[in-house]
């Protein structure tokens, strides 16, 4: 079994990741709706923005993070007039994993935003409802599978997150210290194999059931959701 | 001396493509039916009826209301498309109760429609017959002012046809709504229509 060390690792993890989900949902929700419905020039621009942390190198987000939210930046700057900061912090780490898990996030969103009959939403037009009711009441809920598959994608993309972590708010063992970075330091350490072991099978076990859940809801989305 | 208003007055431009579909006609009480070959632009008028598509010019009026400007949402229009588009996340009661004003009994226009039977299932269980007298009865239960109607009957077979050509009879003739009801059918169109408009 894992020691109170390890579980604390892995509650760390968890509070992370899952602030990281919850923080990034509105932004991703957002990002995907204008990329789904929206026409207006630079839309490319703006796809290819938000998938960047998909394929730059991790340690390039972090360092831009540690340029946007250090002493000099402009979000650091805002947070130290509100007396606080990110830097070290378990706040920090989850704001890396939320940018890193964001394209994902969007992905899934978008993609089931797309799948929304247009005509259900025309039809029910028609039956008087405005379009915010429209929206409420026939594009999220026909949505929400594709956004919970987002988010649990996300969560294991964010509990996973170590380049820009590392470079961003450091490894700081109860702070910053994730599953994946607690795992690196064990590796450095002489016989800590066997907590590398241990972390590294619970790293696998959450990761599998994000995924599994995710499928689950993906394929909920694709069973009986359909119009005709 | 007064005359009624024309229950529809409709004389639109609409752009499809590099095609311009035109149609103008002014009918009476009762069901005007538009006939036409496929492809001829009937269901384009009958969006533009609806407030889905926008003409490039010309006007809609129904009942002596002006609806050209009107947002699709405000012209009470029940709209019947060619498929059911039921929504598939509620069953059949949410669906009939989507839009209906309160304390609206909706038991009488289920009996009417024979879909009684059905409140409690999902819209994908139906069959055929079944989903497009639901989505009729929704668009009947939702108040609307005038009924409009996209081939009720294709897809149908014969019995089922027969089935929805009766509840279609019985709103023009009992519930007295204006009904513009697009079909490719002459047998359909001479059955229904009060006023037949050609495409």
């Amino acid at each position: 079994m894992l020691s109170a060390a390890e579980w604390a690792v892995v509650r760390l993890s968890l509070l992370v990741g899952g602030t990281a989900c919850l923080a990034a949902l509105p932004v991703a929700w957002g990002l995907a709706w204008v990329l789904a419905r929206g026409r207006f020039p630079g839309k490319v621009l703006l796809d290819g923005i938000v998938h960047l942390p998909l394929v730059v190198p991790p340690v390039v987000t972090g360092w831009m993070l540690l340029l946007f939210f250090g002493e000099g930046g402009w979000g650091g700057r805002v947070l130290a007039m509100l007396g606080t900061s990110v830097l070290f912090r378990w706040t920090g780490a989850a704001i890396a994993a939320a940018i890193m898990a964001l394209p994902l996030m969007v992905r899934s969103i978008r993609l089931a935003i797309e799948a929304v009959d247009r005509r259900l939403e025309e039809a029910a037009r028609t039956l008087g409802a405005s379009p915010a009711r429209v929206f409420a009441t026939i594009t999220l809920p026909l949505s929400l599978p594709g956004m919970l598959a987002g988010l649990v994608l996300g969560f294991a993309r964010s509990i996973g997150e170590f380049g820009a972590t590392i470079t961003f708010v450091s490894n700081v063992p109860g702070e910053t210290g994730t599953l994946p970075l607690a795992i690196y330091a064990a590796l450095q350490q002489p016989g800590g194999e066997t907590m590398v072991a241990r972390l590294a099978a619970m790293s696998v076990a959450l990761s599998l059931l994000a995924l599994v859940a995710s499928e689950w809801l993906a394929r909920r989305m694709g069973r009986g959701l359909h119009v005709l | 001396m007064s005359f009624d208003p024309p229950s529809f007055d409709v004389e639109v431009a609409i752009r499809r493509g590099d095609r311009l579909i035109e149609a103008a006609f002014a009918s009476g009480a009762g069901a005007t039916v538009l006939v036409g070959r496929s492809g001829a632009g009937k269901t384009s008028v009958l969006m533009a009826v609806a407030g889905l598509v926008r003409p490039e010019r010309g006007h809609v009026r129904v009942g002596g209301r002006d609806l050209t400007a009107i947002p699709p949402e405000q012209r009470r229009a029940g709209v019947v498309f060619q498929e059911p588009r039921l929504f598939p996340h509620l069953r059949v009661a949410a669906n009939l109760g989507y839009a209906m004003p309160a304390g609206t009994d909706p038991d009488a226009t289920a009996a009417m429609l024979g879909i009684g039977h059905l409140l409690d299932r999902w819209p994908r269980s139906l069959s055929g017959g079944e989903a497009r007298r639901v989505a009729i009865g929704r668009a009947l239960l939702s108040d609307p002012a005038f009924l409009l109607l996209d081939e009720p009957l294709s897809s149908l077979d014969v019995d089922r046809q027969e089935e929805v050509m009766r509840a279609i009879e019985r709103i023009r003739d009992e519930v007295r709504l204006p009904i513009l009801m697009v079909t490719h059918d002459p047998q359909e169109a001479a059955r229904i229509g009060t006023t037949i408009v050609r495409l």
